[in-house]
């Protein structure tokens, strides 16, 4: 069996099948409907290539990290992202669709923050890409509010007992990123060297981001 | 609607076992790929907005929203969807066959691949530029109403009837509620902070909060 498989099916699925054997279900189902909106002429066949390309190939956490390198990096434009997130995240050219509202929510000594969408998958996409399946998942989404320190020990994070979390459930079009605390013996390293140690997962906020030594193994 | 997508608070789903960062695709399957762009591009005739694709994947049966995969949901509501505005026939849905193209200008409102990145870019603002009066203010204590709709809802069961602190006025937004149920009216929109322990009572570890976005009908004075 294939993991993945195994991460994109329902968690009580029978998992027993392979490459060897004829599409599932959902597959001739899904296939079935793209034909017909392709015949009745109500989806472009190009246009689809040019979605699936934008969100597997081009829009990613990358575009995250460079947001959060440059908070690090830049006390005005760290401001502009405090005051007005929308702005200062287009002035990279990262907007539209699931970040039209952005805001950003800053981990420090005292504050942890992690976001959640208890009632669906809400997650701002121009700057994070799609969501893991495990942010889409019942697990996640059930325990993030009442457990987070919970959560966040499995994702084998642990925080000091006096270190408040502040978990933000997604329940409107208000987009939350994460500015992960800067890892200690960064001082003097460019934007490019810091967002190599920016996490997708530390700007959702279930893991801080990498300390050096960790960057430089991985 | 208080539906089996509304899942903050509930036991039993087990472990997040969250696959390693660095190598977890984006799509898991040819068909997932397949179902994104489909949804995404069916979309592009504006005959739904996103409250309305929320709950058309929230109205299945619990027992299905909670034994399919996420993509599964998806395309559950697309058809859902797909039917109830007309651009699809029950009949087509079941035989895969098309009774005919559609007409010339609902084809001409098919999205083209050279519009789809300024449309991402551009994406769909739900703030609206008018004046409503804010009922509350940052400092307030409020409390969840205790509402209970058979419709769609962006008031999450677990915080009903708890008592929360406006922290920030994020201005009139489309309401969630009425649009997935074809009505534009602007609310205010409120971060309210809630102390897991007036949600969750003695069980809750030390030191935890929750905000959550809230419009003006989910919520009343603390009084």
């Amino acid at each position: 069996m294939s993991k993945d498989h195994d991460h994109s099916q329902g968690h009580d699925h029978d998992h027993g099948h392979d490459h060897t054997e004829p599409p599932s279900d959902i597959a001739l189902r899904v296939k079935a409907l793209e034909s017909l909106l392709v015949e009745k002429g109500l989806v472009d066949p190009a246009a689809l290539e040019v979605l699936i390309d934008t969100y597997e190939h081009k829009v990613g956490p990358r575009n995250g990290a460079r947001v959060v390198a440059k908070a690090w990096s830049d006390p005005a434009f760290k401001k502009w992202l405090f005051e007005d997130a929308t702005a200062a995240i287009a002035s990279l050219d990262y907007t539209g669709r699931q970040g039209e509202h952005m805001e950003v929510v800053e981990n420090t000594g005292q504050t942890h923050n992690l976001v959640v969408c208890t009632l669906c998958s809400c997650y701002p996409w121009p700057v994070l890409g799609l969501p893991p399946v495990w942010y889409k998942a019942a697990p996640y989404r059930s325990r993030a509010v009442s457990d987070p320190r919970g959560v966040l020990e499995e994702f084998g994070t642990s925080l000091p007992g006096d270190t408040e979390i502040r978990v933000w459930d997604s329940t409107s079009e208000m987009r939350y990123l994460v500015l992960p605390a800067r890892p200690e013996g960064t001082d003097g390293w460019s934007e490019e060297q810091l967002a190599a140690l920016v996490t997708r997962n530390s700007m959702i906020g279930v893991e801080l981001a990498k300390s050096p030594e960790d960057g430089k193994a991985s | 609607m208080n539906g089996a997508h509304d899942l903050g608070g509930m036991h039993g789903f087990g472990p997040i076992d969250p696959e390693a960062e660095d190598n977890e695709p984006i799509f898991h399957a040819e068909w997932e790929r397949r179902a994104f762009a489909i949804t995404l591009a069916a979309g592009s005739h504006g005959r739904w907005n996103i409250d309305m694709s929320r709950h058309a994947r929230e109205r299945q049966d619990p027992a299905d929203y909670l034994r399919h995969s996420y993509y599964e949901n998806w395309i559950a509501g697309l058809e859902t969807l797909l039917v109830e505005s007309g651009l699809v026939s029950e009949a087509e849905l079941a035989s895969g066959k098309p009774e005919g193209v559609a007409p010339k200008d609902v084809r001409a409102q098919a999205i083209k691949a050279e519009r789809v990145a300024a449309t991402l870019a551009k994406g769909a603002p739900t703030t609206m530029n008018i004046e409503v009066e804010a009922k509350f203010n940052t400092g307030d204590r409020v409390r969840v109403r205790n509402i209970n709709p058979t419709g769609h809802t962006r008031a999450p069961r677990y915080a009903r009837g708890n008592l929360g602190t406006i922290q920030e006025d994020h201005g009139v937004h489309i309401f969630a509620d009425k649009n997935a149920h074809g009505t534009k009216e602007g609310q205010r929109l409120y971060s309210v902070r809630f102390e897991a322990s007036d949600l969750w009572g003695e069980g809750a570890r030390n030191k935890c909060a929750v905000y959550i976005d809230l419009w003006d009908d989910h919520l009343e004075p603390a009084a």
